[in-house]
């Protein structure tokens, strides 16, 4: 019994939502470990976002997402709001502003500390 | 010079060219001669926001107006590359796949041993750094620089070191070897013997109730041993060990690439120990005589494309041992009277294959399946009592790694199938007669005995990506002879400030005991077996446990103070009792059984060459005998653990020195109490306690080169020795002859040298 139970469980969860999942990699600005949790758990609360994985070294912020559960424009446009800058999306200065001291990546002083 | 200028003549328009324009195609590299484009992957400039993603053909065109000369290729689930523009014009490259799965990744840590800060589990992580600290020689020894886990002395008959955590035996511990539980049934006593320490890449120790994805069987905890893989251990290494007491030991291993995708090992194992010792004079061999050979074949396959990984292992050994009367000649006196001896001789095959597969579209989705194999019989005789037994065992599951929502939620599910098979055959000479002639004593003694279970397991894992994490599991399984039952367990990490980290666990555990297997030094005695129920139950524990770490940093360096707890509740037990000396019963727990365990440790890691383990355990392991409640006899109370070592830097031709050195601190144990039923008995009264004791390790290593290095070492150092380790040596076929109160070492010091070699 408990085996069919769980093998259905398992081919049900396996098939759910396959082929709505999309793929998307863009650079998001940003300098030290605070800023890749921002921006990390920033994307990945928003409802659709599967996967969001951010590398420091390239800037490059890789997405799984469900297409029809948000529009990549929206991810970029949250990221933004934090204070990030995307490559599509520049932050307000009054986002900018919020970060951290140790996050302003637009200050090349902050930008060669972390080098 | 003609040639000079022609080339100079055409790379100028070229590099003139490329500032302006690069174009290209990205692939993918496939396991066939075909190359797959890889369309939507992004081509950007180092360091700008700079870039294009490619079109359906995987081509691209990306303009350099701003001179860069670093351009980035990335795509997810692939390893992103960089590539130096000079003044190609014209750009073909191909991406490789990251592979996600943890049984192939395995990464290098950079403490040798060191608490994982992340998960909701305590795990403690062993590399093959801190495994060398102790040179010789299998699995058993790996765990003496460790201090989670308490290493026994090996008494006179076994020769084998038994392991405890949180107080409790080995059998309460699930050991595995790659997720495949092996230390199990009929080689609980010897199997920790049998794993070469070399064969050993790392160990993961988890303390408390492990994951329920590897069973229901651990109870105090779970140690898993990672072995070498073809893929990444040297292409040639080669390890002998000589000791003082005329052990040696060999181990070689190779390992080469069959293609690009497929990898084999074979890793070789051999030991020898003839030379008789009886430094106590009782007539007695300190040590075993030994002899295994051990050989294992593994075959790696790995298609990262694809995302496909597999291995296939094959494994035979043959391990024989002599103990007993330093005159004793088994062609001569194997099961009289002359002389009390000993042979034990195992032999084990084991086969096993895993694969798994990671979703390359889908990271986050893997399947995990593994089958085991394994065949263990032993025939032995201790004395006139005479044991043998054979233990045919299966072990298969499938698991499925998933997400729900996002990878902040993660689950496990999968199932699981048992099957053990087990043939005993019991000569308990002297007593024959007064075995309780009931069911449960001829199943055990003469016949087959099968268990199988299947079940199915499910785990959740919540990660807030930054304070929080907790793992909630249950399975439920069908045991032939437990029943169906459900194992629930559950982990919760928590950081309320930076650099401190709470742990909380509890859970289930359930087990059938395997009397004889797991007491099989209950034979070399002339106790009488007790058998006085026909139906010993399964037994059945909660484990509940709490930690605390705390990082912070001591004259500028980096230190650490760990604080656990863990409290064991037996709900029942299939109790071992030893307390009538001339008796050793077995049956089921009437009242109360626990074990805490509270463990303080303080690690200092001084400089990056020198570090500091310093431990403080205490134990309070409590049963309900029949005699009355009380304190597990031959356990110490109280332990002190510290471990130093130093290495000197590593030169330009990586040479380096490295020391290390363990100092052990034993408290009193208890012997089992003297019932002085019998006073014309010439039974040794041992009521008074165990003296407390001090051991020191100390290693040295020189490494001369990448690829060569030499140590030696020395065991025991202050010379400690337990004065009688094997009470009635003198009448061993009379009444109170027992060899199973050891509580400390029985040589004195021991000393070792060896090299190993390894060619990259």
């Amino acid at each position: 019994m408990i085996k069919y139970i769980l093998i259905s469980v398992l081919i049900s969860l396996s098939t759910i939502d396959q082929n709505s999942n999309a793929k998307a990699n863009f650079r998001v600005d940003g300098v030290c470990g605070m800023c890749k949790d921002r921006i990390e758990i920033t994307t990945i609360k928003l409802k659709g976002v599967k996967v969001s994985k951010w590398d420091i070294s390239t800037k490059q912020l890789s997405l799984i997402y469900n297409e029809k559960k948000i529009k990549l424009n929206d991810i970029h446009k949250s990221i933004a709001e934090t204070g990030h800058d995307t490559d599509k999306i520049t932050a307000t200065d009054k986002a900018y502003n919020t970060l951290d001291p140790c996050c302003k990546y637009r200050d090349p002083a902050v930008v060669k500390n972390h080098q | 010079m003609k040639y000079f200028l022609t080339n100079l003549i055409f790379l100028i328009p070229l590099t003139i060219i490329s500032q302006a324009n690069i174009s290209g195609i990205v692939l993918e590299k496939s396991s066939t001669e075909s190359e797959i484009v890889l369309p939507g992957a992004n081509v950007y400039w180092m360091d700008t926001a700079k870039g294009v993603v490619t079109n359906l053909d995987g081509e691209f065109n990306i303009s350099n107006s701003g001179n860069y000369n670093k351009l980035i290729i990335s795509y997810v689930g692939f390893k992103s590359d960089t590539i130096n523009i000079e003044n190609q014009t014209f750009i073909k490259h191909y991406l490789k796949p990251e592979s996600t799965l943890d049984a192939v990744n395995i990464k290098a840590i950079s403490k040798t041993s060191s608490v994982s800060y992340l998960t909701s589990q305590n795990i403690i992580n062993v590399s093959s750094e801190e495994l060398l600290k102790a040179a010789c020689c299998n699995l058993s020894e790996s765990f003496e620089t460790n201090p989670s886990i308490d290493v026994n002395f090996t008494d006179a008959i076994t020769g084998v070191k038994q392991i405890q955590m949180l107080g409790l035996t080995s059998p309460y511990i699930l050991i595995t070897t790659e997720n495949i539980p092996t230390i199990r049934g009929a080689s609980q006593t010897y199997g920790l013997s049998l794993i070469p320490g070399t064969w050993v890449e790392s160990l993961q120790i988890t303390k408390g109730v492990g994951s329920v994805v590897n069973g229901y069987e651990s109870i105090s905890g779970q140690i898993n041993a990672e072995l070498q893989k073809p893929n990444s251990d040297f292409p040639l290494f080669f390890n002998t060990y000589l000791n003082t007491m005329g052990k040696f030991e060999l181990n070689t291993h190779y390992n080469t690439k069959i293609s690009n995708k497929l990898s084999t090992g074979l890793y070789f194992h051999f030991n020898n120990h003839d030379e008789s010792h009886d430094t106590n004079q009782d007539g007695f061999l300190d040590l075993p005589l030994s002899k295994q050979i051990n050989f294992l074949n593994r075959w790696q396959y790995t298609d990262l494309e694809r995302g496909l990984v597999g291995f296939l292992n094959f494994r035979y050994l043959e391990d024989d041992k002599q103990s007993g009367e330093v005159d004793f000649d088994p062609e001569l006196h194997r099961l009289t009277t002359n002389y009390w001896g000993s042979e034990v001789n195992t032999e084990r095959f084991d086969t096993s294959i895993k694969f798994g597969y990671v979703n390359p579209d889908i990271t986050y989705q893997t399947v995990g399946f593994q089958l085991a194999y394994s065949d263990h019989s032993q025939n032995s005789y201790f004395g006139i009592n005479q044991y043998d037994i054979s233990h045919q065992s299966i072990f298969s599951n499938i698991i499925y790694n998933s997400i729900l929502g996002d990878t902040r939620h993660k689950i496990k599910t999968g199932l699981n199938f048992n099957s053990d098979r087990y043939k005993e055959n019991v000569v308990n000479a002297f007593y024959t007669a007064i075995i309780s002639p009931n069911d449960y004593a001829t199943e055990f003694i003469n016949n087959d005995r099968s268990e199988n279970s299947i079940g199915a397991f499910f785990e959740y894992n919540f990660d807030n990506l930054s304070n929080l994490n907790l793992t909630a599991g249950i399975r439920a399984d069908e045991h032939n002879k437990m029943g169906t039952f459900l194992t629930p367990r559950f982990h919760l990490r928590y950081t309320p400030v930076e650099k401190s980290v709470i742990r909380l666990s509890f859970g289930r555990g359930k087990r059938m005991a395997n009397i004889f297997a797991e007491n099989q030094n209950l034979f070399a005695t002339t106790r009488e077996i007790i058998l006085t129920t026909d139906d010993l139950k399964s037994e059945d524990a909660w484990n509940y446990g709490v930690s605390f770490l705390q990082n912070f940093n001591l004259f500028n360096s980096k230190a650490e103070l760990v604080f656990d707890y863990y409290y064991t509740n037996f709900t029942n037990q299939v109790v071992v009792d030893w307390e009538n000396p001339f008796e050793i019963s077995f049956y089921n727990l009437d009242g109360k059984s626990y074990a805490s365990s509270f463990q303080s440790q303080f690690n200092y890691y001084i400089s990056e060459n020198i570090d500091l383990k310093l431990a403080y355990k205490l134990y309070d392991v409590k049963t309900d005998y029949n005699s009355g409640s009380l304190r597990k006899p031959m356990t110490p109370k109280e332990r002190i653990f510290l471990n130093f070592s130093v290495n000197s830097n590593i030169n330009e031709n990586k040479s380096q020195w490295k020391f290390d050195t363990t100092f052990n601190w034993i408290g009193e144990q208890r012997y089992p109490y003297p019932i002085a039923e019998n006073t014309t008995s010439i039974i040794p009264i041992y009521q008074a306690p165990t003296p407390d004791f001090t051991t020191v390790n100390s290693q040295l290593t020189r490494v001369f080169s990448e690829k060569f290095e030499f140590y030696i070492g020395a065991e025991n150092l202050t010379n400690t020795k337990q004065k009688n380790p094997i009470f009635m040596s003198e009448n061993p076929f009379n009444q109170g002859f027992d060899t199973t109160f050891v509580y400390g070492p029985i040589f004195g010091s021991m000393y070792y040298a060896g090299l190993r070699f390894k060619i990259y």
